[in-house]
């Protein structure tokens, strides 16, 4: 189950290294936190310590969730409830 | 690994019909949890938009990972002493986190794509991809 979790993992990488925006490799490096709490849990069959491994992966999800919290705040741009009821233009997606 | 832990399933509880139920429930969900994270790969890869993309990682990765970890638990749940419950606890904790942290986080991913401007494919874009043979453009 490890090896294919790993296998499966290298679509997600491509999307990491080509992402067009930031935003595809932030949410790409999510999935793979998220991901690696479960092959912690498997690497504690290999060294037959599952209780231990499992602290760590509680560790690795907390951490993992606040990255991800901490970089869409960063990339947020805060502004002020005047500015943001007004009707600005948006640009268009580029294909 | 799926061969070793079924044929540990197998071996450990072939004098008890109960344990070995368990066992294959736990294996079962593991395999489903592989199904959903191969989808949740494809679709990182195939959809065009950051949208469609964020659609795909937040729902395959959230439910992939629950069943992955559940069935795990079930799996290595041996007998009904005080440390094998703990195990199970612990990991089905993960599961809860997981089930409240994963959706929340790409909301907020979300939100702050969409605070910045990064604005999904409409109709025309759609039909001016179809035309250039669903190639996107290099930014």
């Amino acid at each position: 189950m490890g090896a294919s979790l790993l296998v499966l993992m290298i679509p997600i990488l491509y999307r990491i290294i080509m992402g067009p925006t930031g935003f595809d490799r932030i949410l790409g490096v999510n999935v793979i936190g998220t991901k690696t709490a479960v092959i912690l849990v498997i690497i504690g069959t290999l060294f037959d310590r599952v209780d231990m491994f499992v602290d760590f992966a509680i560790a690795y999800a907390l951490l993992n969730f606040v990255g991800a919290i901490v970089v869409s705040r960063y990339f947020n741009r805060t502004v002020p409830l005047q500015e943001m009821e007004k009707p600005k233009p948006r640009r268009r997606a580029k294909v | 690994m799926i061969e070793t832990i079924a044929s540990a399933a197998l071996s450990e509880s072939a004098n008890s019909p109960g344990w070995f139920l368990v066992h294959s429930i736990g294996v079962g969900m593991g395999i489903l949890g592989l199904v959903f994270f191969l989808g949740t790969a494809v679709g990182m890869v195939r959809f065009p938009d950051f949208y469609t993309r964020m659609h795909a990682a937040g729902k395959g990765d959230t439910l992939s990972t629950m069943l992955m970890l559940a069935g795990f638990g079930l799996v290595m749940m041996e007998d009904f002493s005080a440390g094998s419950w703990l195990l199970l606890l612990k990991i089905l904790g993960i599961v809860l986190f997981i089930f409240i942290t994963t959706p929340s986080s790409s909301h907020a991913l979300m939100r702050a794509a969409f605070e910045d401007d990064e604005m999904p494919l409409g109709e025309k874009d759609l039909k001016k991809l179809r035309k250039r043979g669903g190639k996107p453009s290099a930014r």
